[in-house]
């Protein structure tokens, strides 16, 4: 006897089931092959391609050590060993973030990955750029040290100067910690897992067209890329 | 882990004193910024020059 | 969207795959990435420099704490003169052209000076006859009257102060003895050199910190009045020099120490130290608006004309993709990998399938 239970009998939902209609699409746009292939284009040749999983390894160490801050609070850092080791791997691992993603960045840039129809995956890794700032600016303001003193006093001015000092407070720690440990981590977490399934769903960049490949493809008969088949990598 | 306050835990070296600058016009950073500045294009151009392993592999060489 | 999209030649990949484990890949960066936080963890460590304390401030720099408190009372401090979201002076208030958003926005965190961080602390005083008489005194008199006697006893201080800025003898009107602050005004400063002391003495037992931290309510979180009362002050500016961290030392990219800091800052900080931002008492939201404007556009690149064909222009991915060109240029073949368009003999037409038996990982 299976200790699994067997899987429910379909019940002929109608069309208009919003289930349905969200399986249907989510499996279309990412079967489960596409998801999480088990092979890439031979093009992908290179250790650039390596820091794209590196910020993902990154923002998993950051995670993982907030986690174990936010389990013992605040404070703890300042007047435990302990505390202040899982402090540094936590500011090292944002460190090394930034590091890798920039990186990424330029690589990602340098191969104008944003062609065939991957706009979206730009556009997402550059929000992810630009929320996580605010994340880590939370994060220094919510040290309770003297740094955290200064950049929030100095700060404040900044965003005081375009309002956003009525409802965002850099000298409420309670607010700070809280944007820091819970909002703007999901809003990272959000945009990377759309960012990286918009990556799954479009492939790997291929490499530019040389010209002199460009022109012997166009002279050719069949050499315009007949599409027969399923739809490749590149398509949107 | 050795003891609290503002000393620096155990580490092999300790980096609470003030930053030596790197001074060059109106542009001052300190000695730290610039060094993970200049290992992130050290880095950037090693990623993309250094070989990359499983060539045989693409090659179809193996299966 | 597809209105926007920029023209492009780039077609999906129709060539080979290779065996590839993205789990295995994630596994090992992770473990790579925690080994080097924990290297760097354990040679560098992570900065602590303790907080400072209306208690140290006091303690340390007493004339510097009752020159502060007497323009938190006389509403001559940058507090009190900041305007919104703390009142609705305009010492402090920025704007762009047409846009005022720190007005429209408001007072959201009011903060009555004089009350909040002179008056307030000071009635929570005990046992103290010849302050509540003081007191009393100071609240039936007239505005005019309150401000005079303030200012008769914050000019000497200012005087004192604007001298050792300027590396000036300073004058013989202010003193310290014994932890205590003596001003020579020269006129009536009526219940304020009393209100000051007893100020000083609060501050400097800590009454002032738990003061202005519990004055809502017990259970506090908001550390905007200790902190905006500090900041009026000179303590956390001279630690802040020290360490690197002022505007001017472009200190929004530093960390204290000799740690690495925001390096990714360095864009934002380095609008504040060219003209017109520089000497610009609207520097922040200038600053704040080209940031915008180039975080949008930089979201934008793939629409960006010229900036979107630099990387075609200056061929940096020949060295990333150079194995892909190499094999191109042999041609298809068994051991030769197909071009885009190319059916190589062991092309495969959906990705995931690396191999024709399916595919053994790496």
């Amino acid at each position: 006897m299976s200790s699994v239970a067997p899987d429910p009998p379909a019940a002929h939902a109608p069309a208009k089931s919003w289930t349905v209609k969200v399986r249907e699409a989510g499996v279309a746009a990412l079967p489960p092959e596409k998801l999480l292939p088990d092979g890439q284009p031979t093009y992908v040749a290179s250790w650039i391609y390596m820091f794209g999983v590196a910020s993902i390894a990154s923002l998993i160490t950051i995670i993982g050590s907030g986690f174990i801050l936010a389990l013992k609070g605040p404070a703890w850092w300042h007047y435990t060993g302990i505390g202040h080791f899982f402090n540094s791997i936590h500011l090292w691992s944002v460190e090394l973030f930034f590091f890798v993603m920039v990186v990424h960045l330029w690589g990602k840039y340098w191969m104008a990955a944003w062609r065939g129809g991957r706009t979206r995956v730009w556009i997402t890794g550059a929000i992810v750029f630009l929320v996580a700032v605010p994340t880590a600016l939370t994060g220094y303001v919510s040290q309770q040290n003297f740094d955290a003193q200064w950049i929030s006093t100095q700060a404040k001015d900044a965003m005081n100067s375009v309002g956003a000092g009525a409802f965002f407070n850099l000298t409420n720690f309670g607010q700070m910690y809280s944007w820091h440990i819970l909002l703007l981590p999901v809003a990272v977490v959000l945009l990377v897992s759309v960012h990286v399934l918009l990556v799954r769903k479009h492939g790997v960049v291929p490499p530019f067209e040389l010209e002199q490949r460009k022109a012997a493809l166009a002279a050719t008969p069949a050499g315009n890329g007949a599409s027969g088949g399923a739809d490749g990598a590149g398509k949107s | 882990m050795g003891h609290l306050g503002t000393d620096v835990l155990g580490a092999v070296f300790n980096l609470n004193h003030p930053a030596h600058t790197v001074d060059w016009s109106f542009i001052h950073l300190s000695v730290a910024n610039v060094v993970v500045i200049g290992l992130m294009f050290i880095v950037f151009f090693l990623a993309i020059l250094l070989p990359f392993p499983g060539a045989s592999r693409r090659r179809g060489g193996a299966s | 969207m597809s209105f926007l999209r920029p023209d492009d030649d780039t077609r999906p990949w129709k060539g080979r795959y290779y065996p590839y484990d993205l789990v295995k890949e994630l596994c090992i960066a992770v473990g790579v990435i925690v080994v080097l936080a924990v290297l760097l963890t354990v040679l560098l460590s992570s900065p602590d420099d303790k907080p400072s304390t209306i208690a140290q401030w006091s303690q340390q720099k007493p004339t510097d704490f009752v020159t502060a408190a007497v323009k938190e009372l006389d509403g001559t401090s940058n507090t009190a003169e900041y305007g919104p979201p703390y009142n609705h002076n305009s010492g402090s208030v920025q704007h762009f052209l047409f846009l005022h958003p720190q007005r429209w926005l408001g007072v959201s965190h009011p903060i009555d000076t004089e009350k909040d961080f002179v008056v307030g602390p000071l009635e929570t005083i005990p046992n103290d006859p010849t302050l509540t008489a003081a007191l009393a005194q100071y609240r039936a008199a007239p505005e005019t009257q309150k401000k005079e006697w303030a200012e008769a006893y914050a000019k000497p201080l200012e005087e004192a102060a604007t001298a050792e800025e300027e590396k000036k003898t300073p004058p013989n009107t202010v003193s310290e003895s014994n932890g205590t602050v003596i001003v020579k005004t020269s006129g009536s400063a009526g219940p304020v050199p009393l209100m000051m002391a007893r100020l000083l003495a609060l501050a400097k037992s800590g009454g002032v910190d738990g003061s202005l931290l519990t004055s809502r309510q017990f259970f506090q979180t908001d550390y905007t009045k200790p902190l905006l009362f500090m900041a009026d002050g000179g303590l956390l500016a001279e630690r802040a020099e020290q360490q690197h961290l002022l505007g001017e030392q472009w200190g929004l990219m530093n960390e204290t120490g000799s740690y690495p800091g925001q390096p990714w800052l360095w864009l934002y900080a380095l609008w504040y130290q060219v003209e017109p931002m520089k000497s610009s008492p609207n520097a922040d939201i200038q600053v704040l608006l080209i940031m915008t404007i180039l975080s949008i556009a930089f979201i934008l690149i793939p629409f960006i004309p010229i900036v979107n064909r630099i990387p075609r222009w200056i061929p940096i991915y020949k060295l990333i993709w150079r194995e892909h060109y190499r094999s191109a240029a042999a041609g298809p073949g068994p051991g030769g990998a197909a071009g885009p368009a190319g059916q190589g003999d062991r092309a495969s037409p959906a990705p995931g399938i690396g191999e024709p038996a399916g595919g053994a990982s790496a």
